[in-house]
């Protein structure tokens, strides 16, 4: 995955490079609003990670024009304004995704993973996991063959899920995504909600799909 | 600018000038109107009595012919303060009265004239201004009978001298009157503008001052003080959060760089080396939270977050909230349940709302027990309500477990304050302040009862949000009037 990041804290950025590296993908720096701009337009780039006070053009700015220009690459704004408010402002202004600072790599990953998955594809009306089908219209969720009932939430966190199926999915993103809340509950909440459904998807099946990602969240996908 | 300049370009001293003026023509007026009313009274007084006159003399001759007039016209001529009188024949020439001299071609003017004249017996040679009337008589004879003008004449003389006078009176008392008033006004506003630049200069202790006459001087005085009052509390509050989150972060931080250092002294190998990498970067999360949690009451405190509102429906908040934790309760062996029947729209930021809820929630759970059994033997349950109540919705937390003393209550919801029997649980210690600080931003309040057993939190909002204009000091949720 080609990454660009937009970023004036020459630390921060350097450590993202390089973190992002280690993973297997590509990134580049700009260090002002301007070169960012100019490179998002000229170059072929997967996700786009804009901080929002940038020297010479804000990250909001840079955004918007990029949409106005119908470039429509994935954007996740990166920001140390973290109140709902100002999500709101940068997802109006074009972003796809809005982290506040400060955030551990992990969660950065996992969001401009999902973002970049997203580009591409159709919207499916059938999820598959292995043996476990879930049907996005008639709510109906199956393995191997036999019928599991799941709450509307539960079916709303594994439907989340498996649409990031083999992604890692954080427990603010399913806080988000799944309940729409922009805090951060600081217990385990959604751990408890993940066992449930565990327990009713995975439990007496030979395969666990359902896994935890130690330091990152949950994963859908056929274990090795 | 000069004193007198100054003084001279207020609106104090404009509008006397503007009220002198209006008073001037108003009295101006006024005077006229009397003097042209005697005026006319008088003049309608004497065309009566020369009618009266003319009649009788008319009668006279009728009756008795023109000898007898001449003789009548004379016995009225002769008397003290009399009419004037006057008979001539066709040729002018005079057969009785007391009339000396007229204006010429008068006699030729039958009807009611204006004329000067001098009567017979007139030792001065002035002449006198009278209003008369002229009947021609049958035979060619002439009548004229009128009376002197000096009456209206003087009432004249006295209302102009009088007008000259009052109008001056009015104009150097009303300047004199105007120029004391507005210099006291002037002082005044001249004591508001010393204490603004002193406040301004970084004294906001200062206060403007308030005469006690209930003015609008003194009600200026007061809103602007009002609006200090808050200045001040908000820079107080600022400067404590400051202070607060200074201390309240020194702490962890202190001991997350005394254990890195241990770690430093003491650890042998890679595991030692990772496992307090690992716990620093546990620490650093944890002081992560806490400082956004300290944000946000501090934003909630100060007002700031007040421009996320919106309707929203604190039912939905209470069940989704509800739904969220449930399952950690029964995890723990205890019950949660969601009590909102009816849909309690309120006018408020949906987000701190939920959040605030969840903080109750979350320490309703962890502070429950599974042994905190009810008196009916079932499962320890915790109830979620959002109620409508009057002018107000209530969200309400009721759990069966210790509950907090009466006398922790209003300690409790301080930062940080974590009372005995909890110390050794997880948590920061914030949830009831930003509960309660949620509460405030939105004009409501937080109350902590007994449930009895156990702990009833009540987030009280009023329905229409925080009144727009009552400025609530959110630390303390009192209300000031503006």
């Amino acid at each position: 995955m080609r990454l660009l990041i937009i970023e004036d804290d020459r630390d921060a950025a350097d450590y993202l490079v390089k973190a992002f590296r280690e993973v297997g993908h590509v990134a580049e720096l700009a260090t002002d609003g301007e070169e960012g701009l100019a490179r998002a337009l000229d170059g072929q780039y997967d996700v786009l990670i804009v901080d929002r006070m940038l020297p010479k053009l804000d990250g909001l700015t840079v955004i918007g024009t990029l949409r106005s220009k119908d470039v429509e690459t994935p954007a996740l704004i990166l920001s140390a304004l973290g109140q709902v408010d100002d999500r709101v402002k940068g997802l109006r202004a074009g972003g796809d995704d809005y982290l506040p600072k400060p955030y551990s790599f992990s969660e950065l990953l996992a969001r401009v993973e999902v973002l970049a998955r997203r580009r591409g594809g159709r919207e499916e009306m059938i999820y598959r996991v292995g043996d476990l089908e879930l049907d996005r219209l008639s709510h109906q969720v199956t393995r191997g063959g036999e019928e599991v009932v799941l709450q509307p939430r539960e079916f709303r966190l594994l439907e989340y899920l498996m649409k990031h199926a083999g992604q890692v999915v954080t427990r603010t993103m399913l806080l988000e995504n799944v309940w729409d809340y922009h805090f951060d509950p600081q217990t385990n909440v959604i751990d408890v909600h993940i066992s449930r459904l565990r327990s009713k998807i995975d439990k007496g099946f030979p395969q666990p799909l359902l896994q935890t990602v130690r330091g990152a969240g949950y994963m859908v996908r056929e274990s090795k | 600018m000069t004193a007198i300049g100054k003084l001279f370009r207020t609106t104090a001293f404009k509008l006397t000038l503007v009220y002198l003026i209006v008073f001037a023509l108003f009295a101006a007026f006024l005077l006229g109107y009397f003097a042209w009313n005697t005026r006319r009274l008088i003049t309608d007084q004497i065309t009566q009595t020369v009618n009266t006159e003319i009649a009788d003399l008319t009668d006279e001759l009728r009756q008795s012919g023109i000898r007898r007039l001449v003789f009548a016209i004379d016995a009225r001529a002769t008397r003290p303060s009399s009419n004037l009188y006057l008979l001539t024949t066709a040729a002018g020439e005079g057969l009785a009265g007391n009339v000396g001299s007229l204006a010429s071609g008068i006699l030729e003017r039958p009807g009611w004239s204006e004329t000067v004249y001098r009567r017979i017996d007139d030792a001065d040679t002035t002449e006198h201004h009278a209003l008369v009337r002229i009947l021609q008589l049958p035979g060619g004879f002439r009548l004229l009978v009128g009376r002197d003008l000096e009456e209206r004449e003087r009432i004249r003389d006295i209302v102009i001298a009088a007008g000259r006078w009052s109008i001056a009176v009015v104009v150097v008392l009303g300047l004199a009157g105007g120029f004391f008033v507005t210099r006291r006004v002037l002082k005044r506003v001249d004591a508001m503008t010393e204490t603004t630049q002193i406040i301004m200069q970084g004294d906001l202790s200062g206060r403007l001052p308030i005469a006690g006459t209930n003015d609008e001087l003194d009600r200026l005085a007061g809103n602007l003080n009002a609006m200090l009052d808050r200045i001040e509390a908000l820079m107080r509050g600022l400067k404590e959060v400051s202070d607060n989150i200074a201390h309240d972060l020194k702490t962890p931080l202190t001991r997350m760089r005394n254990r890195c250092e241990e770690a430093l002294r003491m650890a042998e190998d890679a595991s030692q080396y990772r496992a307090a990498l690992q716990n620093a970067i546990e620490e650093s999360d944890a002081l992560i939270r806490t400082f956004n949690a300290l944000l946000l009451i501090a934003r909630a405190e100060s007002g700031q977050a007040s421009d996320g509102m919106s309707e929203f429906d604190a039912a939905e908040i209470a069940r989704g909230v509800g739904e969220l934790y449930e399952p950690l309760a029964d995890d723990k062996g205890l019950v949660l349940k969601v009590d909102a029947p009816a849909a309690a729209s309120v006018r408020g930021n949906r987000e701190l709302v939920s959040q605030a809820l969840a903080n109750l929630v979350d320490n309703a759970i962890k502070y429950t027990a599974p042994k905190d059994v009810p008196v009916n033997g079932k499962q320890p349950e915790i109830v979620v309500k959002a109620i409508g109540e009057g002018d107000r919705i209530l969200l309400t937390v009721s759990d069966p477990g210790p509950g907090i003393p009466e006398a922790d209550r209003s300690r409790v919801v301080d930062r940080f304050v974590r009372l005995e029997q909890s110390r050794s649980l997880p948590g920061s210690g914030l949830g009831l302040s930003l509960a309660q600080a949620v509460a405030h931003l939105h004009g409501g309040e937080l109350w902590l009862e007994d449930n009895h057993p156990g702990l009833r939190s009540i987030i009280a909002l009023p329905r229409g949000g925080p009144a727009v204009g009552a400025l609530v000091d959110a630390r303390t949720g009192d209300a000031r009037s503006s």
